[in-house]
């Protein structure tokens, strides 16, 4: 398995998030959550201006042979979404952390949940493999 | 390849599809009116253009589907090992006994008085069902396991909310469940709570008790379960479940198993469906129509599906006639337009009385006879069962986890290889539980020799795989189309043939 | 032992592999106590030339009617080759096409359908079938909710001509998720939708459903009743009989926009009367709404070798993978069915359809001449009319019915008890299957119970 980025956190539902300079945070699914559902056919996203809360759903990622919900890690509004993936969903498969983005939100609070970093993330990816 | 193969490589050819055999003006002119009448009605309700049907003669139908249909695998033509479906023989005289001209054209709406041979028929069905289940009620409505599942849950909704309890809206489902149950529950608005399985393949009990509570509704279990194992604390399950005052359903899926050898009635169960399809041997006709006949125990009698048929005296004779909202007004309702599927019943009615009462255990028997002869031979060629201590029920799992990893070889390869020794393949990637597993069923209707020709299958792709994995994953090559791109499919919709545009 | 081939030797051998001594061990994980002997419920085996008399004579027993009913199911002529070919063991013997390579045969056949049936009703994508007209009403009323996102409501309206059977049968399975299913006013006159009585106010309905023709034979007026759903925000789910769609407007067609999803029974093309099933669902909608669609669904693509293929696509809405989020959960649905409506309209093409379709409408219409010539019997409802019509008698029609069927006549549905408001109502259909000879048996027959 390839090196974590080492600037975003990590969610034990295998998706990462990244704070940006305007207070908002990027989320995606990971390198090994990719891997598990193989390659992506479909990917619903939420509205822009949906309000999600800290646990809920918030887009559903589909292959051809499993369909999972991807969770919000904080509460917030959903700002924008990355609509090329609905095209595209591949790029979910080819840059999970780059091009396969899929929602900002806007938090309503502060902190980042239930995120952890990257070396906690590592140590579960590693028992998960053993 | 082995004596199985079908010589399907001699006739193998591709078939257009029939709209790229059609010509403009040709017709099959024997199949219609010789001239249309004039049916006058207004423009504004007509359409203005003409429907893209294809325009072919009567012998390139005919030769367009037989060729179709020979590049089917099925029961009549290849060995059909499909765990949880139950691919035995479906014997012919039930298939022209049920499309008998006075059954075909009867009407659903006729009077009962032009439908006593039919509903005769439809009685003995429901009271032979009643017999084989322990139960006290059938319905014989739910036109597939799927439906009868709904039927159930709806009935135990519909029993608590008579009691005043419509709170109760959790469903507990084990892990390894169909995922008809799960679906099944949110139809009914329920809430689905899993239950997780133990390593030796029963349901963990303490987790149960922990699961169960003042909105539990009920359980839904498959026994033997999914995993082809029996539930042995089935009568623990049966009173936390009671005690908790939840009602327990039985998933028919597996009926076959345990036919004439033990009752769901007598396990505690409350409620049941039958797949028709799997157990009583109606077709499963390339995806249905099946049927899910639900029986119950007394307390969840009025509430039924209706129609049921009733037996009365008239002049001295039986009369039956249909039973409905009027008789049963507690009833869930009815679920079809009129009684559900009346041509398979027919077919697993004559099925029933052509085994008879010594051909119900039969059944059982040697199901679970030929499933433990075919799981110890392939043991013993160094297969992995999934529960190695456990007796096989009519089905077993092999999980092919340490193929995977030694030399690569997976279910999905294994499943294709059988395809080109002329075996359909096992049932794979279920239950999720057990990876990279096989679930195997091979029924009663099969012979020993069929069997050991299966087991030299599995054991010669399995040594294929060691020396050329590479081989084994280019499989099938025998079949009309060899491995299809699932990926392009839903990506690129293509769901519908569409006429190239003129010129 | 009926269709189980083991020999003693095989049994003997079979234990000896397994290292048992009988099969009876093979249950010992089973509580001895649980354990039964014997189904005394189930009678003694028959062999097949007993069952096959039996069978004839129970046949033989329902035969010979000459019927006039309809209201849902319709005699048709079913081409011999429809039953020969989809009966062959390929067809009827196989399972679901999961493993695609192994089941080409079914899975083109499914593709052919549906482009038949997106052809037929003028709509972008079609399902493989679902169970039958009234569940299909009700999967496509749960669609509806799903699609639907711009209308928070679960409140369904439907025509008053819509099947009331498939409204009971959309209540009882819908109505767990909390749908309403309500009734729209029905011009008394004219047997249609009452354009003025529509209201303009109160909760948005999520979703209309109206019947074409209608559950009384009448034509609604469609392009002013899609419009007017449209304008409420609603989705338009038609409930269409497919011999029709062969003349009348596709549902795609209806109005500015057409119909959203199109659902209704597949029994007239090729599938026997045989007591009510099995017959088959058939569903198709705009591109749009595909993700929301219940049922199984077909699609093209290639092999590893770049050849054309067939396979199940767009499973991840299915309950075998999305379990308790599934679409719905329907697994097995009405294959057989859809096989022999695939022969059935390749043999009749959209000519032989409309030759159908023309000639049924033809022989209601010359039958409900002879029937109201008969005194006391007058339509009942003005305008024109697909292959039923509803009439009024001026007495009770049960009598009648009965007089009708003594002379060996199934006169048509008796409406007095389901549509009190509409009276004596009877409700008779006639296909291209009736003769003039049969419509004049049927009129003489008719004076004969009227004189007494």
């Amino acid at each position: 398995m390839s090196e974590l980025p080492g600037d975003l956190l990590y969610t034990s539902e295998h998706e990462w998030l990244r704070k940006e300079e305007d207070g908002s945070i990027t989320v995606g699914i990971t390198e090994y959550a990719q891997a598990q559902l193989g390659d992506l056919v479909y990917i619903e996203l939420p509205e822009v201006g949906a309000e999600v809360d800290e646990g809920g759903e918030m887009a559903v990622v589909e292959s051809v042979k499993a369909a999972s919900d991807v969770y919000a890690p904080v509460s917030g509004t959903v700002v924008e979404v990355n609509t090329a993936l609905v095209d595209d969903p591949e790029k979910v498969n080819s840059d999970p952390y780059g091009e396969g983005w899929m929602v900002r939100l806007e938090p309503s609070g502060e902190g980042t949940g239930e995120a952890m970093d990257p070396d906690a993330y590592q140590e579960l990816l590693d028992e998960l493999e053993s | 390849m082995t004596g199985d193969a079908t010589g399907q490589q001699g006739i193998r050819v591709r078939e257009p599809l029939i709209f790229e055999k059609s010509r403009p003006g040709r017709r099959a002119t024997a199949q219609a009116p010789a001239a249309a009448a004039e049916h006058a009605l207004p423009a504004a309700f007509l359409r203005d253009d003409t429907p893209v049907l294809p325009e072919v003669s009567e012998l390139q139908v005919v030769r367009h589907f037989t060729r179709l249909s020979q590049q089917n695998f099925s029961i009549d033509t290849h060995f059909y090992p499909l765990g949880s479906c139950t691919m035995k023989y479906n014997p012919r005289a039930c298939n022209t006994l049920a499309m008998l001209p006075g059954f075909l054209d009867r009407h659903p709406l006729a009077p009962a008085e032009f439908g006593q041979g039919f509903l005769a028929c439809m009685y003995e069905l429901q009271e032979m069902l009643k017999a084989v289940t322990g139960m006290k009620a059938v319905s014989l409505t739910p036109m597939a396991g799927a439906q009868g599942e709904f039927a159930g849950v709806a009935m135990i909704r519909a029993y608590h909310a008579a009691r005043g309890e419509a709170h109760r809206n959790e469903i507990i489902v084990p892990d390894a469940a169909h995922g008809t149950n799960p679906a099944t529950a949110t139809m009914c608005g329920c809430v689905v709570k899993e239950l997780p399985t133990r390593d030796d393949g029963d349901v963990d009990l303490d987790a149960l008790r922990r699961a169960v509570g003042p909105n539990t509704a009920g359980i839904m279990l498959t026994n033997p379960s999914t995993l082809g194992v029996f539930e042995r604390h089935i009568r623990e399950v049966a009173a936390t479940v009671h005690d908790a005052g939840g009602l327990l359903y039985y998933d028919g899926a597996n009926l076959n198993a345990i036919l004439g050898k033990v009752l769901p009635g007598d396990m505690g169960f409350d409620v049941i469906h039958m797949n028709l399809h799997k157990t009583f041997s109606t077709p499963h006709g390339g995806g249905g129509p099946g049927s899910g006949a639900v029986g119950v125990g007394q307390r969840l009698a009025p509430f039924l599906p209706v129609p049921v048929v009733g037996r009365e005296e008239r002049d001295g004779k039986p009369f039956y006639r249909w039973l409905t909202e009027e008789d049963l007004p507690q009833t869930i309702g009815p679920l079809s337009a009129f009684m559900g599927n009346a041509g398979v019943l027919l077919r697993a009615y004559v099925y029933m009385r052509m085994l008879g009462r010594e051909g119900m255990r039969r059944v059982a028997e040697f199901a679970t006879l030929n499933a433990n002869y075919l799981a110890k031979r392939l043991a013993e060629e160094g297969f992995t069962l999934a529960f190695p201590e456990r007796r096989a029920s009519h089905e077993f799992i092999v999980t092919l986890k340490r193929e995977a990893k030694t030399v690569g070889l997976t279910a999905m390869d294994l499943a294709k290889a059988l395809l080109d020794r002329g075996f359909h393949a096992p049932t794979t990637y279920f239950p999720l539980l057990v990876p990279e597993c096989l679930l195997i069923e091979p029924t009663e209707t099969e012979t020993r020799e069929t069997l050991d020709r299966f087991v030299d299958a599995m054991v010669a792709i399995a040594r294929e795989a060691e020396s050329d994995i590479e081989r084994v994953k280019a499989a099938p090559r025998s079949t009309p189309v060899r491995r299809l791109d699932d990926v392009q499919a839903a990506r690129r919709l293509d769901l519908a043939w569409r006429a190239p545009p003129a010129g | 032992m009926p269709f189980i081939p083991h020999t003693g030797d095989d049994v003997a051998a079979m234990l000896a592999t397994i290292g048992v001594p009988d099969i009876d061990t093979l249950f010992d994980e089973i509580p001895r106590d649980l354990r039964v002997d014997g189904i005394p419920g189930v009678p003694e085996a028959l062999s097949e030339m007993e069952i096959a008399r039996l069978m004839h004579e129970r046949a033989a027993q329902d035969a010979g009617m000459l019927s006039f009913l309809g209201a849902g199911a319709y005699a048709h002529h079913v081409p011999a080759v429809v039953w020969e070919i989809a009966t062959r063991g390929e067809f009827y013997s196989a399972y679901t096409p999961y493993q695609a390579e192994a089941s080409q045969g079914t899975l083109q056949t499914i593709y052919e359908y549906q482009s038949m049936m997106t052809a037929l009703t003028g709509l972008d994508v079609s399902n493989a079938s679902l169970y039958d007209g009234a569940s299909a009403l009700a999967e496509a009323a749960l669609m509806a909710v799903r699609a639907n996102r711009s209308v928070d409501s679960t409140r369904v309206l439907l025509a008053a001509g819509v099947n009331p059977r498939y409204r009971q049968v959309a209540q009882a399975i819908a109505g767990h998720q909390g749908l309403t299913f309500e009734r729209l006013p029905l011009d008394a006159a004219h047997g249609v939708t009452d354009l003025d009585g529509l209201d303009e106010g109160g909760e948005p309905p999520v979703a209309v459903v109206v019947q074409q023709p209608s559950f009384f034979g009448t034509l609604e007026p469609m392009d002013a009743l899609t419009d007017w759903a449209h304008r409420r925000g609603a989705l338009v789910i038609a409930v269409v009989n497919p011999t029709s769609l062969a003349i009348l407007k596709p549902p795609g067609a209806w109005g500015q926009k057409g119909a959203d999803i199109a659902c209704g029974e597949g029994q007239p093309l090729g599938i026997p009367l045989s007591s009510g099933g099995p017959y088959f669902g058939f569903m198709t909608c705009r591109q749009a709404l595909v993700r929301q669609m219940p049922g199984r669904i077909v699609g093209r693509t290639t092999d590893v070798d770049g050849t054309p293929g067939y396979t199940l696509t767009l499973q991840a809405r299915e309950q075998h993978i999305r379990r308790s989020k599934a679409t719905s959960n329907i697994c097995t649905n009405q294959g057989l069915m859809v096989t022999a409506a695939t022969i059935y309209l390749s043999l009749v093409g959209a000519e032989g359809l409309a030759r159908v379709a023309s000639t049924s409408v033809a022989r209601t219409r010359e039958l409900a001449a002879m029937l109201t010539a008969v005194p006391g019997v007058r339509r009942r409802f003005d305008g024109p009319h697909f292959h039923e019509i509803t009439l009024e008698l001026d007495r009770p029609v049960a009598p009648v019915l009965s007089g009708l069927a003594r002379a060996g006549i199934l006169g048509g549905l008796d409406l007095s008890r389901t549509f009190p408001e509409l009276g004596n109502a009877l409700l008779v259909c006639a296909t291209e299957t009736k003769t003039e000879g049969d419509l004049r048996r049927y009129a003489e027959a008719l004076a004969e119970a009227m004189r007494t």
